[in-house]
Order: structure tokens, then C-alpha cells, then sequence
């Protein structure tokens, strides 16, 4: 390979781009070398095993994504604005909307959701932290390196540009020679291996660390969603390990899973990849339904209506997720028997949605509702994801599916549900446990600001595609002739995709500004909230919960507040608290699987050797740690807790 | 009050549906009975789509307004209630009854569409080979092959047989009916009809590499007669086509329209067998075409 | 963790004292259910792509039954002597449970031998992994196997050497649990490839 290839070169874009981290990488160096913050940034962050430290990393990286992704769309709807242009060429374009797909969904959806679930799920089952807090720092580091190595195939060899879906043969030799595809199959696998760890990490959590009294129908609905999302995970994910190590073989190795000739068969790959593909769609999609009914049931100040119909939809809606993937690929011709059985499937897959949808209208019904901005979002998601819903309905018709598929009106299906769906449910979390992460409250003015533009401009953006998918606009198409009639709705749609835009600038300003002048949360409980979660300071203690709070019934915080007049602590209560011990191991070896990961991509075997044999090491270390954690002494615990609740 | 605000903002795009270009909008024009099945399937399902969607906004709307938090009733106390199990079978059961109403009218259709739509007539075959990036067309009975663009009979179901050289594409032409991919090594077949003498656009709706946006080529049904007749013009006018030539047509890249009098069906069916290239023959890495498209994949050059 | 983590409990097996063991455990086997799914996916695939042998051999031209027996019979009785490890632990004897172990892991590594050298032999005939679908199939499936069976080895000897070093204790106990449980698992992935591989291919 030469250095030519080596860096991606020749275009404008990619030379701001190379600047652009250059500057950003000298200037991080340099500030934390100016205010002196290397130790601080070791020690607090790069070996925490804190799961709210851990979910603040997520979430700063799912941010950061959200903005690559999204200029990355912004790119997209430019260069379609009008016909023939000339903004972006077919390569570029291909390319970009590649990254766009992956990176919205596994870099930023997962670890928005990921992150949110870190921070709440122990303080809601009142545990001092996950079943094992030194995987979920592993978690954390294998999804940063993972997406690291993804987002430098934009400067370095060159990006993926066969689609998320990353369909054979064209994903394969035979049409994709770079090494573009590589990075998807290595990255992927990386981060999904983390991916994979949170789930079992989770589901151990959940079911063995919650609070005395919590039955698992007392859990809140987030730590539900989460449940039943890890039990997903579980199963879906090592799909995607076979899957992405297939298409490594593939690429990498010669063999031929996929390829055109000696036996290779590309819809496997199809199957394969949505069979894990449409699980990972409810993966995002059932902790925004857990997030909506946390808000939901708080700003309605009312209990959430039909608990255990909730939690029986979103076990009905996890079975039927792992049955329904042949409707991504109606039109290959399988058969009208088995195209409408996964019809009907699919199908079936609005009942307990819709009933979803039904409990949380009557979970405001008779409330005393709280326009706050964690519950716009929630609102504005019951109508938006409603329009979503019943398209996507419509495209589980097989025999109509035919007309839709692969068009914009499955464009704007997805993103109805996507946006409307997990978008609206991470930021109506971020603004909801915003004083739990970080101490203060995000401005709500500024918050109102963001969502009227971002709401409004995706409804812009997206409905009209509805109509542009009718009318024969197929996705991927990086431009397209100006007799065809598409160019209003185009425009209309840039003009959308330019609101939503500035509503992120303005949720970005808003970051800032409540961190210089935001309202400081004392209390610890700013929305009169009805979980545990918000029994402890804001931000919580690391140990989280001086004592073990006793449960009694699903809003558990609500019923102490009622009861109690709120969650109190008894110092002679206290007793020592272990804590697990940081640790570097889990940020070293994410750096080797980035090195051994870097070295497949350019199939320079010696340095993935190299990676492989420090990934090894880290695992041999891990098994002689003779390491039990640490404790706190019950006088530090008093001194911590007056200096928590100081304000209160 | 701010949801009557955005609720507008949900109903106007409706207006660019009613407010004309109903004949620019492929899918809701059918131009055939398939695509005419397609139109009722869908209509059918935007009946239902629609009563979903008011029952759910009017509801929202309703409690919205009720319910929210005011001066006047800062004293209320929303009542503990933890559900209502008539209401929940209630929107249990009216899904229910909506998926059945749907499903049935959809598995009559997805058999229905594999067969032809009349029996009166008999259907004609037309052979569709998708190439990086083009459509080949080939009529194995009156023996002539035509590239990017397709001509056929109306009121005739015409069955396409369906494949690739190559990433996989979809044939898609919406006035006429639903797609179907057309995939290497594998034939699929898609059966569409046109009601009278017309012109349609159909392009492929599924993404295969660098210049598929501009895999697009026309339909042109005619009458039985004039359709005999073009095809007896291309018979003796169009030249031959030869391996030669069509590895050359088969090479990564664009290409115009182009009429043959015989088709390459007579030396390769790549529906027959793997196949990268016009002879079948196992790819090697270092050929020519291949070269190219190195080239076309790469930034730097 | 907290108070949880200190929950001693008596009256259970040493493996399952404290509460980070039984989180350790039952994390294990969630992590099983993944790998259950994993091996599942392989096997689909292999399924899917066992008779697509393009120009490559057949199944059936190739295999080779008696490195493929002789690897049954050591894997089989590796397991079995792995349930004697634990026997041994109950009974508190840390010299046989690691006599046993040292016993399991011999025969795993014998497992393996026979297994690299079936390899070679069809990569000899010239049925690499590059040359079918089929073959492609095939060792990816039995080397993702084999490769778990070399890391439940280079694991055991690390939890062996723990054994001499600390002796008995709740948490080398769990350690030792917890890789039998692994062994035991490859052993019924094992069975399966027998059938649906070996058998099904000699078979057909
Ligand atoms: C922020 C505003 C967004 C805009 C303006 C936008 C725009 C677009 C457009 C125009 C396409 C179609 C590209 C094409 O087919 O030519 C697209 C594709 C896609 N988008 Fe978005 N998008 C946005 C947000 C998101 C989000 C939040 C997600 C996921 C959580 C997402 C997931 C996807 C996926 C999976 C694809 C398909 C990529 C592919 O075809 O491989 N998008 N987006
Ligand atoms: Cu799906
Ligand atoms: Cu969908």
C-alpha cells in the first residue's frame, strides 16, 4: 500500500477534515497540559469503573456522533437539494451516507441509550453499582475504540460505501477493494463485543442487585425496558460476532461465505445481518419506550397507567422481533407463503405498541401535566411515532411492500420511528437526568428553543419523503434528473434537515450555558420524581446510597415521599461501604483491540499480532488480580453525605 | 396553544398530495392491473391508517388540553389508578381486529402477484440482466435484446426474469407494479402488466455501487400490432451482438440505449451460474475490469 | 456491591459464598445463552452452505473418520474427568482436583493435536478454507470450536497455578466452577458438530 492510498487525499473536504482533528487533538493536548489535567483525566475518567462516569463517557461520545452523523445528513440533504448537482460526487455520496446509517445507529443510538441506562438503571434499583463495574469499563472502552476506528476510515484508507446493510457481493472483493468495508466489519465487531458485555453485565445487575422489596413488578419501567433490551442483546448480538467475523474472513482471509463464485451466497449475509438488524432496532427503540414512560408518569404527576400491560407489551414485542426480519427483503422472491407469514409477523408487532401507546394517553388522562422539556419530547414523541408506526405497518404488507421498499417512503419510515422513537427519548432523558449527571438543570428556555425547531424540522424534513418514495425516489441515489417532479419536496426537506440542525446548535449552547449559569439542583429531586433515583444527591455520592433504601412499591421514591416525607438515612445506620478499585487494564486493552483491529484493516498481520498478544496479557493480568475493592469507612460516609446534601 | 401549532405542521405536507401531481406520484397512479392491486392494497390500508392516527391525535389533543397543569387547579390530586382492564382489552382487541382486516387482503394479494393477472392472454417472457450500471434485456422468443430501455406489449402480462451480473439490484417500474431484486447466479421473476400504449420510468431501487443512480430506463408498452412491428424493425436493422462486445457493454460504467437481433442468452445465462464476467469464467485479480474498478473506488486518483 | 458483596453464606458449595460469586456464575451462564446463540448462527450458516462445494470436495470425499473418532472419545472423557474435578472439590481435595484438571487439560490439548492434524491433511488435498463455501463453513465452525477449547486449556492452567498459589478459597473455588462449566458447554458443541457435520456429511 502506498502513503497515497494510505491517507485519503484530493479533496477539499477531507483536507478540512484532517485540519480539523489535527487542531482538535493539539488543542485538547494543550489545554490539558496548560491547567495541568492529565492526572485528573486518568484518574477520574480513563479508569473509573463508576457506572455514572462510565454512562457521562458514553453519552459525551453518543453527542459527538449525533454531530458527525448529523453532518453527514446535512451533507446528504445538500447535495439532493436540487437536481444534478454537482456538491458531492457519487463516491462521496455513497460513502457518506454509509456512515451516516452506522454511525446514527451503533454509535450514537446505542450509546445514548447505553449511557442513559449506566447512569439510572443501579440508582433505580438502589444497588452501589453494576454486577461487574471492571466489564463495564470494558464495555465502555472496546464501543470508544470501536467508533474511533470507524471514524477514522474518513481520513485514513477511506470510508465503508456499500450501505449500513453492507449487502454481498457488492460489500465484498469482488466490488469493494479499498479497505473501507473492512473498517466496518473490524469496528463493528469491536464495539459489539462491548455491546455484548453490557447486556450480560445488565441483566446480572437487574436481576440480582435491586433494593429489598423490589419485586420485578415494582421495577420502574426504564429498569424493565433495560431487562428485557439485554435479554435482546444476548441473543442477537453474537449474530452480528458471526456475521461481521464472515464478512472479515471474506474480505480479509479470501474465504467464501458470500462471494459470487465457489458456492458463496450473498443472501446469507442478508438473513444473517437482519436477523440481528431488526432486534437492534427494538434494542434502541425499548428503552425510549422506558424513558417516555419515566417522564411521562413524572410530569403527569400520576402513577403510569397499566403497568403490567406495559411489561407484557414489551415481552411480546422482544419475542416477536426475533421473527419478523424477512420483511427487510420481501422482494427477493422467497415466496408469497413465507413473504406473508413474516407479514403477518410483523404485523402482530403493532399490537402491543399500540396498546403501549393507549397507556401512556391514559397515563395523562386525569394527570395534572408539567409542559417541562423532558416531557415535550415525550409528548411530541405519542403522534410523531404514531405516523411512523402505521407506516411501517404499511411496508409490513408484503404485496404493497413491493411499491415502498427501498424508497424514500422507507426513509421517512424509519426516521419517524428512529427520531421520533430513540432521538426524541435521548434527549428527553438527557434533559430529564440532566441534574442527576451533572448537578444542574439544563435551561429550560433554551430546551423549549431546541425542540420546537427540532421537532418542527424533522416533520419538515421527513414527511415529505413519504411522497417522494411514491413517487419512484429510491434511497441511495446521490442525485437525480430535474424532469421527474422531485424537487420541491427536496427542498422542503433541506429546509427541514437545516432546522434540526440549529436546534442541535442551540441544545449545544445550551450545555454550556447551564453549565456556566444553569440553576443548581440541591435538593436532588428537582421534578418531584417517583424512583429511586432521585432519592439520592444530585449529583449522587459514588457509592450512590449511604444505606440500602427498603422498597414498597412501584414508584418507590413517591411512596417514601408520601409516606416518610422522603428517603432518611439514620447515621447509626451506616455501615463500611465496598467499592470496587479503578482500574487502566480495561482502557489498555481497548487500545490493543484498536491496534490488533487497525492492523486487520490493513491486513498488516505483525500488528495485529502485536494487539492480539496485549489483549492476552490484559486477559491473564485480570485473572491474577487479587484485587477485592476497597472500603469506606462509616465516618468518611458521614462526612460525604453532609457535604452532599450541604444545600438541602 | 402550541399543539394546534404543530399539528398543522403535520397536515400540510398532505396538501402537496391533494394539491395536484397525483399523476407525478408513480405509486398512486397504476397504470396496470398489478400496480392497480398494489393501489387498493394501499388505499385499504391508508383507510385504516388514517382512523388510527385520528382516534390517537384527537385523544392526545383532548387530554393535552384537559389536563394540563393551571392556577385553577394547583389543589388537584391526579388520582392513584394503576389501569382499567375493559379499556386495556378494548385496545387490545381493535388492533387485533385492524392486523386481521389487513393481513387478509395482503396474503391474497402476495399470492395473487405471482401469477399473471389474466389468463386470456398468453404472457410474453422478457429476460433482465442488471449490469453495473445497466439493463439488459434480452427476448428469448423473437430473439433480440435491447439495453436500457424495454418495449412491450400492453394489455399482455409480461414475465421478467430476473437477474444480475454482479451486486444485486431491484427492477422497479411503479406505474406498472412492485419491485423484485434481480440477483448474480439467481433468477427471480416479476410479473407486471400495462393497461394501454404509454411511456413509464423504472429504475433500480436497490443500491449497487458508484453510478446506480443512474440505472434508470424506460418502459414503452404499445399496441399488439405496433409492437410486432418493432420488433420485425429490429430484427432487420439492429446489428448483432457478439461476446466481444457485450464483456465490452458488461464493463463497470454507463452506457446509452442500444438494440441488438439476437441476445446473449445464446452463450450465457448468468442466472445459471456465478459469474463476475460475459464468459463465466472464475474472475482473476488482476483483469481489466477489475482494474477499473479499483480505480472508481478510490479517492486519491 | 455493598453489604451484598459480603453476604457470606455457609450452609452453600464454597464456589457460591459470596455474593460476587453467584453474580460471577450466573453471569457465566448468561454468557453461555450468548455463546449458545453464537454457535447457532455457525451452525445456520454451515447448514445453509454444506452442499454448495463449488469446484472444492464434498463433504462426504473428505472427512476422515478415525481422527475424527479418536477426537470424539478424547473430548468425551475430558468432560468426564472435568466432573471429576468438581467431585474432588466438593470432597475438599485440592491434590486431586488439580491431578484431575491437569488430566482434562492433557486431554483437551490431545483433542486439539488431532484436530490441527486433520486440518492439515484436507488442506493438503488442497481443500483449504478459501476453496468452497462449504469448506469456508467448515472451518470457521469446527476452528471457532477448536479455538475455544485452546483458550478453556491456557485458562485452566492459569486457574491451575492460582490453585498451588492461593489453595482453596471462594474465589479460586468459583474460578474452577466456572471453567468446568465452560468445558462441559464445548463439550455438547462438540456433539453437535459430530452429528451435524461429521455424521450428517458422511452421511449425504
Ligand atoms: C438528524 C437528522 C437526519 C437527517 C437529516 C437524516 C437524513 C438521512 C437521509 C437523507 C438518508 C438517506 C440517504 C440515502 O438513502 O440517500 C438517511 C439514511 C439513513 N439514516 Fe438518517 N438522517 C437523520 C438522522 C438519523 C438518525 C437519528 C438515525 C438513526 C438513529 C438515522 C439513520 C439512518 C439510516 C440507518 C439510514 C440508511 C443508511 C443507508 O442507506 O445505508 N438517521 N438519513
Ligand atoms: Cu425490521
Ligand atoms: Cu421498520
Amino acid at each position: 500500500m502506498k502513503w497515497s492510498e494510505f491517507f485519503v487525499t484530493g479533496e477539499p473536504l477531507i483536507y478540512a477534515a484532517d485540519v480539523a482533528i489535527v487542531l482538535t487533538m493539539v488543542g485538547i493536548v494543550f489545554v490539558l497540559t496548560y491547567f495541568k489535567k492529565w492526572k485528573w483525566l486518568w484518574n477520574e475518567w480513563l479508569t473509573t469503573v463508576d457506572h455514572k462516569k462510565i454512562g457521562v463517557m458514553y453519552i459525551i461520545c453518543a453527542v459527538l456522533m449525533l454531530f458527525r452523523g448529523g453532518v453527514d445528513a446535512l451533507l446528504m440533504r445538500a447535495q439532493l437539494t436540487a437536481p444534478n448537482m454537482k456538491f458531492l460526487d457519487a463516491q462521496h455520496y455513497n460513502e457518506i451516507f454509509t456512515t451516516h446509517g452506522t454511525i446514527m445507529i451503533l454509535f450514537m443510538a446505542m450509546p445514548f441509550i447505553i449511557g442513559l441506562m449506566n447512569i439510572v438503571v443501579p440508582l433505580q434499583i438502589g444497588a452501589r453499582d453494576v454486577a461487574f463495574p471492571y466489564l463495564n469499563a470494558l464495555s465502555f472502552w472496546l464501543f470508544f475504540f470501536g467508533a474511533l476506528l470507524f471514524n477514522i476510515s474518513f481520513v485514513i484508507g477511506g470510508s465503508p460505501d456499500a450501505g449500513w446493510t453492507a449487502y454481498f457481493p457488492l460489500a465484498g472483493n469482488e466490488f469493494s477493494h479499498g479497505v473501507g468495508n473492512n473498517y466496518y466489519a473490524v469496528a463493528l465487531q469491536i464495539s459489539g463485543i462491548g455491546t455484548l458485555m453490557t447486556g450480560i453485565n445488565f441483566l446480572v445487575t437487574i436481576l440480582k442487585m435491586r433494593a429489598p422489596g423490589m419485586t420485578l413488578m415494582r421495577m420502574p419501567m426504564f429498569t424493565w425496558t433495560i431487562l428485557i433490551t439485554c435479554v435482546l442483546i444476548i441473543f442477537a448480538f453474537p449474530v452480528l460476532t458471526v456475521a461481521l467475523a464472515l464478512m472479515t474472513f471474506d474480505r480479509v482471509f479470501g474465504t467464501q461465505f458470500f462471494t459470487m463464485a465457489n458456492g458463496g451466497m450473498s443472501m446469507l449475509w442478508a438473513n444473517l445481518f437482519w436477523i440481528w438488524g431488526h432486534p437492534e432496532v427494538y434494542i434502541v427503540i425499548l428503552p425510549s419506550f422506558g424513558i417516555f414512560s419515566e417522564v411521562v408518569s413524572t410530569f403527569a404527576q400520576k402513577r403510569l397507567f397499566g403497568y403490567k400491560a406495559m411489561v407484557g407489551s414489551i415481552v411480546g414485542i422482544a419475542f416477536l422481533s426475533f421473527i419478523v426480519w424477512v420483511h427487510h427483503f420481501f422482494t427477493m422472491g422467497a415466496g408469497p407463503a413465507v413473504n406473508s407469514a413474516f407479514s403477518i409477523t410483523t404485523m402482530a408487532i403493532a399490537i402491543p405498541t399500540g396498546v403501549k401507546i393507549f397507556n401512556w394517553l391514559f397515563t395523562i388522562r386525569k394527570g395534572k401535566i408539567r409542559f417541562t422539556t423532558a416531557m415535550l419530547w415525550s409528548l411530541a414523541f405519542i403522534p410523531n411515532f404514531v405516523i411512523g408506526g402505521v407506516t411501517g405497518v404499511m411496508l409490513a404488507m408484503a404485496a404493497a411492500d413491493y411499491q415502498y421498499h427501498n424508497s424514500y417512503f422507507l426513509i421517512a419510515h424509519f426516521h419517524y420511528v428512529l427520531i421520533a422513537g430513540t432521538v426524541f427519548a435521548c434527549f428527553a432523558g438527557l434533559h430529564y437526568w440532566y441534574p442527576k449527571m451533572f448537578g444542574h438543570i439544563l435551561n429550560e428556555r433554551l430546551g423549549k428553543w431546541t425542540f420546537w425547531l427540532f421537532m418542527i424540522g424533522f416533520n419538515v424534513c421527513f414527511f415529505p419523503m413519504y411522497f417522494l418514495g411514491l413517487m419512484g425516489m429510491t434511497r441511495r441515489m446521490y442525485t437525480y434528473s430535474a424532469g421527474l417532479g422531485w424537487t420541491p419536496l427536496n427542498v422542503v426537506a433541506t429546509v427541514g434537515a437545516v432546522l434540526m440542525g440549529i436546534g442541535f446548535i442551540v441544545l449545544c449552547y445550551n450545555i454550556y450555558y447551564s453549565a456556566r449559569y444553569g440553576e443548581r439542583d440541591m435538593t436532588g429531586d428537582p421534578w418531584n420524581g417517583r424512583t429511586l433515583e432521585w432519592a439520592t444527591a444530585s449529583p449522587p455520592v459514588h457509592y450512590n446510597f449511604p444505606v440500602t433504601p427498603v422498597v414498597e412499591d412501584v414508584d418507590a421514591y413517591w411512596v417514601m415521599k408520601k409516606k416518610y416525607g422522603g428517603f432518611h438515612v439514620k447515621e447509626e445506620d451506616l455501615k463500611p461501604i465496598h467499592m470496587p478499585s479503578n482500574s487502566g487494564r480495561p482502557f489498555w486493552m481497548s487500545v490493543a483491540f484498536f491496534v490488533a483491529g487497525f492492523g486487520l484493516v490493513f491486513k498488516w498481520f505483525a500488528l495485529a499480532i502485536v494487539g492480539a498478544l496485549f489483549i492476552v496479557l490484559g486477559l491473564i493480568l485480570r485473572s491474577f488480580e487479587d484485587d477485592d475493592g476497597y472500603h469506606i469507612p462509616v465516618d468518611e460516609i458521614k462526612r460525604m453525605e453532609r457535604a452532599a446534601r450541604k444545600g438541602a | 396553544m402550541k399543539w394546534a401549532r404543530w399539528r398543522a405542521v403535520l397536515v400540510l405536507p398532505f396538501l402537496f398530495l391533494f394539491g395536484g401531481c397525483v399523476e407525478r406520484t408513480a405509486v398512486l397512479n397504476p397504470q396496470g392491473p398489478v400496480a392497480r392491486m398494489q393501489y387498493d392494497l394501499i388505499m385499504w390500508s391508508v383507510g385504516f391508517m388514517l382512523f388510527i392516527i385520528v382516534v390517537v391525535f384527537t385523544l392526545f389533543a383532548v387530554f393535552l388540553i384537559r389536563y394540563r397543569e393551571k392556577p385553577e387547579n394547583a389543589g388537584y390530586e391526579p388520582p392513584d389508578e394503576e389501569g382499567n382492564t375493559l379499556l386495556e382489552v378494548v385496545w387490545t382487541a381493535i388492533p387485533i381486529l385492524i392486523v386481521a382486516a389487513l393481513a387478509v387482503p395482503t396474503v391474497k394479494a402476495t399470492f395473487a402477484l405471482e401469477k399473471p393477472p389474466t389468463e386470456k392472454v398468453k404472457p410474453i417472457t422478457i429476460h433482465v440482466t442488471a449490469a453495473n450500471w445497466k439493463w439488459i434485456f434480452s427476448y428469448p422468443e423473437e430473439n433480440i435484446e435491447t439495453v436500457n430501455y424495454v418495449h412491450i406489449p400492453a394489455g399482455v402480462p409480461v414475465k421478467f426474469k430476473l437477474t444480475s451480473v454482479g451486486p444485486m439490484n431491484s427492477f422497479w417500474v411503479p406505474e406498472l407494479g412492485g419491485q423484485k431484486y434481480a440477483m448474480d447466479g439467481m433468477e427471480t421473476e416479476l410479473i407486471l402488466q400495462a393497461d394501454k400504449p404509454g411511456s413509464y420510468m423504472g429504475r433500480s431501487a436497490n443500491f449497487s455501487g458508484e453510478k446506480f443512480a443512474h440505472m434508470e430506463f424506460e418502459v414503452v408498452a404499445q399496441t399488439g400490432t405496433d409492437f410486432r412491428k418493432w420488433v420485425n424493425e429490429v430484427k432487420q436493422t439492429a446489428p448483432k451482438l457478439d461476446e466481444k462486445k457485450y464483456t465490452q457493454i458488461l464493463k463497470p460504467g454507463l452506457v446509452g440505449r442500444m438494440t441488438f437481433s439476437n441476445t446473449h442468452l445464446q452463450w450465457i445465462d448468468h442466472a445459471k451460474q456465478n459469474s463476475h464476467h460475459a464468459d463465466g469464467k472464475p474472475m482473476k485479480n488482476d483483469d481489466q475490469s477489475d482494474e477499473a474498478m479499483t480505480n472508481s473506488h478510490h479517492h486519491g486518483e | 456491591m455493598g453489604e451484598a458483596a459480603h453476604r457470606y453464606d455457609e450452609t452453600l458449595p464454597l464456589e457460591y459464598r459470596t455474593q460476587e460469586s453467584r453474580l460471577n456464575i450466573l453471569g457465566f451462564w448468561i454468557f453461555l445463552g450468548a455463546e449458545v446463540a453464537l454457535f447457532a448462527t455457525l451452525f445456520a450458516t454451515y447448514l445453509v452452505l454444506f452442499q454448495r462445494t463449488g469446484s472444492g470436495p464434498t463433504a462426504g470425499e473428505l472427512f476422515e473418520v478415525q481422527d475424527v473418532l479418536i477426537e470424539t472419545l478424547l473430548l468425551l472423557t475430558s468432560s468426564f474427568t472435568c466432573g471429576l474435578a468438581i467431585f474432588e472439590m466438593r470432597r475438599g481435595r485440592i491434590s486431586g482436583l488439580i491431578a484431575w484438571l491437569l488430566v482434562t487439560l492433557l486431554l483437551g490439548a490431545g483433542f486439539i493435536t488431532f484436530e490441527i492434524r486433520e486440518f492439515i491433511h484436507y488442506v493438503h488435498e488442497g481443500a483449504t478454507m478459501q476453496t468452497s463455501a462449504f469448506l469456508s463453513s467448515f472451518f470457521v465452525l469446527v476452528g471457532t470450536h477448536g479455538a475455544h477449547v485452546s483458550v478453556g486449556i491456557g485458562w485452566m492452567i492459569l486457574i491451575i497455578i492460582q490453585l498451588l498459589q492461593r489453595g482453596f478459597t471462594p474465589k479460586t473455588a468459583r474460578k474452577v466452577f466456572i471453567v468446568s462449566l465452560y468445558w462441559h458447554f464445548l463439550d455438547v458443541v462438540w456433539i453437535f458438530i459430530f452429528t451435524l457435520v461429521y455424521l450428517l456429511g458422511m452421511v449425504i
